[in-house]
């Protein structure tokens, strides 16, 4: 391991080490705006610029790997000199309308020109053009904003896999966006937001529905009710200062209830109500595949994640009929808000208008798809992302830290801790294990603290196998079956995983498809910045909140049970079939 | 793109203005075949651009798709990269192409000048191409020939200290030995 010599102090670091790795272990901070954790250095924005003895130049933190006896000066009249005018040049550039963009609270350039204590511009200049996109119902971009620092290019093409966006011309023209420049909506992008969730300014942001859940809120004559998605009472407390990891469920449920929203549910609810649909899907596949010897689609697919669903109806339209045929948790909830619930207030589906909070702007796009109008109206009318319930909350003079802690509403607000872990990377597999295992053999599913070690956690591709012993009478075809799982997270590991699929190397029954890295707790409508120590934060508590709960599998939800007694009678029943399930369409790559 | 004035063409129909689908198609089995040479090939985006644009002239939207396909790269990087380099061009041009360099030495050398003089003699400016197909003008930086500043290129001619006087000369004689400067390329 090499020695280093940092700000005239001997310090050993990694072989592999480069220079902007060597200061954060040792507690000195450099300033970045292209960095992007885990990923090869970009080295666009030169804001990290450092002093090398014996270069001719300044170097480049990022991008300098580490060489013994090597010595670095990170702050010293030279360097700082060099960042200001490197951060002046951008902000010549920059079209920022810093007084009002939304921004303006959480910019990393400008925390850094305030870190360098820039207080003028002496370069002045034309801007580049200015272009706002607003052709998805997900996402805004708005190129006189854009740094052109290119983390949005790394996590579309390296992270997700998609490449919907990369720089277009050259020099003082260039523009980060899709082929041609042209507009998200003409181009293969799956809407999941990780760009807008790491762009260091306000170039890339949700589409913002605030204004219309507003006016809903006014509206007497509707009845608006409130859905909260797992993932946001991990991370929501973010917004005002908790450290990451922090549950915030109860005082989250106090501050949407004095918004005004007239009833507080839980996308949890539906979370257990698509382990009922999904876990018998799963079991009908395989009794059709094991008994009836009949061609059918395996391994199966969940399709929570809307992002996912996107990216397979574009990349790999082959696998469509092994993606499950449930609704996400979220339109399942409009679906059944809007009948179910309705009928019981004396409600017609059009008097209701469901909001929800999402961790996610895909799932905007979600609501908005022609499929999902079930009640007979849109089932899900608006989508909030966890940024946005923050900035609602803040808005509306809410001291967040000094509520009570609230409980959610009946009967769509009752959850069991099998639902909390859909906001984790392989909890849906394991809430759908937990169920089903416990269908098919009459006993608890055999795993310590009802938890599967080799799903969790942040490792791109994750397998695992179970023996089925000791079946029930009906269920015998399973007995000493070995059920082969997988689950994947980042779009680039699912595709790598259907690229291993495709070449018949791997063989499973059922796999978990998560869009972001980490799964939903990673969603990109959450908090910035994330990164994987703050990943493994809200996870933990993700964890702790199902650990905490009475009831962990969803078939014991007795709300959920009720409402199949009522109204929905049996899984893949008609009901479910018309309000819950759904369908895929192959869309053109380009 | 050639120059920052060149207009793209309809990205969503590429052979609506150019009513050239069948050379299309046979410039897309002589693409292939080259592509399939480059198969184990990192780094084969350029020669595979370079090797359509001679085939067809141009870049249409069509081509670049298809190339993305093929070489399983993100149509917005195939568009970045021909979009980066002015010898690409989406839009059709004329028989012969007229590049202005405006790199350093030939900008102070009076390249301004000669380029002016091309646009008043064509009657097109930059990214355009003359009514009769004949001549696209563009704009160069640099073609590695500052010594013999101001330079311009047609086709693949390299013209040293040109004189923005003698560009009516040089455009009619490209005019009337049209046919056989073609079959020399």
């Amino acid at each position: 391991m090499p020695k280093i010599f940092m700000n005239n102090k001997e310090i050993t670091v990694d072989t592999n080490a480069t220079i902007l790795d060597a200061a954060r272990s040792t507690g000195i901070h450099i300033p970045t705006l292209c960095y992007y954790e885990g990923k090869a250095p970009i080295g666009a924005c030169r804001v990290c610029l450092v002093e090398l003895e014996g270069a001719r130049t300044l170097v480049a933190a990022c991008s300098t790997p580490v060489a013994e006896g090597m010595k670095v000066h990170t702050n010293n009249k030279r360097v700082r000199e060099a960042r200001r005018t490197v951060v002046e040049l951008l902000l010549s550039e920059h079209e920022g309308s810093c007084q009002y963009c939304t921004r303006s609270n959480d910019c990393e350039l400008k925390a850094i020109a305030s870190h360098l204590g820039i207080e003028d511009i002496h370069y002045k200049g034309e801007k580049p053009e200015k272009r706002i996109d607003e052709s998805t119902p997900a996402l805004v971009r708005d190129s006189g904003k854009c740094i052109k620092c290119r983390r949005c290019v790394t996590v579309c093409r390296e992270v997700q896999g998609v490449g919907a966006l990369f720089p277009q011309k050259r020099g003082y023209k260039t523009m980060i966006g899709p082929a041609f420049a042209m507009d998200l909506d003409s181009v293969a992008c799956v809407q999941c937001g990780q760009c807008a969730a790491i762009c260091p300014v306000g170039a890339i942001q949700e589409k913002n529905d605030i204004d219309k859940v507003w006016a809903a809120l006014e509206d007497k004559t509707k009845h608006v009710v409130v859905q909260t998605a797992p993932a946001i009472r991990a991370a929501l407390g973010e917004c005002f200062g908790y450290p990451p990891g922090t549950l915030v469920t109860g005082k989250m449920v106090t501050a949407l209830r004095r918004l005004g929203f007239h009833a507080v549910f839980d996308t949890n609810f539906a979370a257990d109500l698509t382990i009922m649909e999904e876990g018998t899907e799963l079991l009908m596949r395989l009794k059709k595949a094991l008994v009836e010897k009949a061609p059918v689609a395996l391994p199966m697919f969940t399709s929570c994640s809307p992002g996912w669903i996107k990216f397979a109806e574009y990349y790999y339209p082959e696998f469509l009929p092994n993606l499950s045929t449930c609704k996400s948790p979220q339109q399942m909830f409009g679906a059944v808000a809007k009948t179910f619930y309705a009928s019981k207030k004396g409600l017609k589906a059009e008097d209701m208008i469901v909001v929800s909070v999402m961790p996610c702007t895909a799932k905007k796009f979600e609501a908005q798809r022609p499929e999902m109008n079930s009640s007979g109206v849109q089932d899900v009318d608006y989508v909030l992302t966890t940024r946005e319930l923050g900035f609602m909350i803040q808005s509306a003079g809410i001291d967040f830290k000094s509520l009570e802690d609230g409980e959610m509403d009946s009967p769509l607000g009752l959850s069991t801790g099998a639902a909390d872990i859909f906001a984790n990377t392989g909890g849906v597999m394991v809430a759908a294990l937990r169920t089903v295992y416990e269908i098919v053999t009459g006993k608890e599913f055999p795993a310590e603290d009802l938890r599967l070690a080799p799903v969790e956690g942040l490792k791109g591709i994750k397998e695992a196998s179970l023996k089925i012993t000791g079946t029930a009478p009906e269920w015998n075809f399973l007995e000493n079956v070995e059920v082969r799982i997988a689950v994947a997270h980042g779009l680039e590991n699912a595709g790598k995983l259907l690229e291993s699929l495709k070449e018949g190397k791997v063989l499973y029954h059922f796999v978990e498809i998560m869009t972001c890295p980490g799964g939903c707790i990673g969603g990109g409508g959450q908090p910035r910045h994330t990164d994987d120590s703050v990943r493994l934060a809200r996870s933990k508590a993700i964890y702790q909140e199902d650990a905490g709960k009475k009831l962990r599998k969803s078939h014991k939800n007795p709300q959920v049970q009720a409402l199949y007694d009522e109204f929905l009678k049996a899984p893949l029943g008609e009901k479910s079939h018309h309000l819950l399930h759904t369908r895929y369409r192959e869309r053109s790559k380009i | 793109m050639n120059t920052p004035e060149a207009k793209t063409q309809d990205p969503k129909n590429p052979s609506k203005n150019c009513g050239c689908q069948a050379t299309e198609e046979d410039m897309i089995r002589s693409l292939d075949a080259v592509i399939d040479g480059f198969a184990k090939t990192d780094g084969a985006l350029i020669p595979i651009l370079q090797t359509a644009q001679n085939l067809l002239g141009y870049l249409p939207a069509s081509v670049l798709k298809h190339i993305s396909v093929r070489l399983k790269l993100p149509y917005s990087e195939v568009t970045g990269v021909v979009s980066f380099y002015s010898f690409f061009s989406t839009v059709p041009r004329g028989k012969h192409v007229i590049r202005v360099c405006l790199g350093t030495a030939c900008y102070v050398r009076g390249g301004k000048e000669v380029l002016e003089a091309f646009k008043k003699n064509l009657k097109i400016n930059v990214g355009e191409t003359t009514a009769d197909r004949m001549f696209s003008l563009e704009v160069g930086r640099c073609f590695g020939a500052c010594g013999l500043a101001p330079v311009a290129m047609v086709n693949d001619d390299v013209h040293q200290r040109v004189k923005s006087a003698k560009i009516r000369d040089l455009i009619s004689q490209y005019q009337h030995e049209g046919e056989d400067v073609k079959e020399a390329r």
